[in-house]
Parts: structure tokens; sequence; C-alpha cells
């Protein structure tokens, strides 16, 4: 079997591809898939602890994360939806209405 | 064996994270998603998690990234044509940001690497679609019921922001 510590370094590579993707990229809802990288990252994490301790609270918890990506996701895109419609754009440095 | 397998995966996900966020075609990005979240399902299959591969399936590489092809098409967003081309400072900076978090956590990481946990023996037993119900609804009943609140609270609000007009509202009536 493998070790933790191989599933720990796969979770931190995934998010910091993440948060690279993020920093990038320009379209909203790529950035908004590079959010969802990162929970997933992170729920790779909770779960390899999970297991290896044989704790079953981390898998519910990882549950309970899913839920919220998904509410969080609806919205979002909901949230893109509405500025395209006032912006005709998803480009996030064309967003500058209350920039300085 | 499984060694193998989860060596293929990683690099499965890897590569696909890394697609996701070079390729300039906003459909393609979303299709690589799917295959990276796929491969993390793998993953929690070698985890022996297979209540929440299933889950990992249905949810995202299903509903959600259905929802996120969906809104693509919807708003038809035409392709980023300068995402090499200008501001190659800015593709450097980030790149530096990223390798720096990456080192950070590696670093913490191996300096609790002695505390990690091992493998243990009741890792079979947890992750049964049994095992996570039993929990879910006895000892996390609460938080359960609450996410339907959320998922419900979700859908109203998204429906409210999207909505193409909003009519006025009539104080006299």
């Amino acid at each position: 079997m493998i070790n933790i510590d191989w599933y720990l370094a796969l979770s931190a590579i995934l998010f910091c591809i993440g948060i690279v993707g993020v920093l990038i990229r320009k379209n909203a809802i790529v950035i908004f898939m590079s959010v969802e990288l990162m929970l997933n990252a992170v729920n790779l994490s909770l779960l390899s602890f999970s297991s290896f301790h044989g704790n079953i609270d981390g898998q519910i918890l990882v549950f309970f994360s899913l839920a919220v990506a998904a509410s969080e996701a609806v919205v979002g895109l909901a949230i893109i939806i509405a500025i395209f419609r006032n912006n005709l754009s998803v480009d996030v440095s064309r967003i500058n209405l209350l920039r300085w | 064996m499984i060694s193998y397998i989860f060596i293929f995966l990683a690099l499965m996900a890897v590569a696909s994270a890394l697609a996701m966020i070079i390729s300039r075609n906003t459909v393609n990005s979303a299709l690589f998603l799917v295959l990276n979240m796929s491969a993390l399902a793998g993953v929690y299959l070698i985890l022996q998690a297979q209540f929440l591969a299933v889950i990992q399936v249905l949810v995202y590489a299903g509903a959600i990234m259905v929802l996120f092809l969906f809104t693509i098409m919807l708003l038809n967003v035409d392709e980023e044509k300068s995402l090499f081309n200008k501001l190659r400072v800015k593709y450097f900076v980030a790149f530096i940001f990223g390798v720096a978090v990456l080192a950070l956590v590696l670093y913490s990481f191996g300096s609790v690497s002695d505390m990690l946990p091992q493998i243990s023996p009741k890792m079979a037993e947890i992750g049964t679609v049994e095992a996570v119900g039993q929990v879910l609804f006895t000892d996390y009943l609460l938080p359960f019921e609450m996410t339907a609140i959320l998922l419900t609270a979700a859908i109203v609000g998204a429906l409210l922001i999207a909505q193409h007009k909003i009519s006025p509202v009539h104080k006299d009536d």
C-alpha cells in the first residue's frame, strides 16, 4: 500500500495548480473551475486522513463539503450569468465598476 | 499493483488539471476538469471510500460539470486570444507564487511526517455506504437536514440572481 505522504503530496500539487489557475486566467468561468479544483484537493486530503486513521468523521465532512460546493457552484454561476448580462463579458479584468 | 494504479491516476489528475488551466477553449477546460474529477474518484476507490467515489462521479463530474457546460454554452464565451501573448510578467509571478505555496505545504508535511498516521486496519470498513449512512443518519442527522435547507436556499438564490427581468415592486398594492 502507498503511504499517506503521496496522497497529501497529490492534494498539495492539485491545490497549487488551482492557485496558479486562479492567478493566470481572466475568464471568470475558468477561475471558478480552478476554485472547484482546490476544493477537490482539500477533499482528497481530508479523505486520506479519514481513511488512514480509520475514522469516519472525515468522510462525513467531505460529504458536507460536496453539498456546500454544489450550492456554491449554483450561486456562483448565477452571479456570472448576471454579470454577463450587464457587461457582455466574463473577462474579470473588464469587471472594473468598483475599481478605484 | 495498487501503487501503479495510484501513480497512473495521480499523473492523470495532475496532467488534466494542468491542461485545464492552460487550454484556451473554455469547453475543453470543463472537460479536462471532468477527467480530473474522475481520476480523483479512482483515487478515492484506492482509499476504500466507495460511497464518496460514487458521490464524486455523480455530483461533481455529473451535476456540477453539466451546470458549468450549460453556462458556457449559454454565454457563448469567446476564447481568450491573449492568454500567452501579453503580460508575461504576470504569469511568471503567478508561477513563482504557486511554487512557493507548494513548497510551503510540502515543507509543512515534511516537518510532521513522523507523526502522520499509518494504515488503519479499519480502513476497508468505514467507507461503505452502510457505514457512512449509519453515521450520517444518527450522529450527523441535524447537519444532514440543514444541508437540505442550504440547497433550497441556493436554488432560490440562484433563480433570483439569474432572473432575466426583476419586475418593479408596486408599493401601493
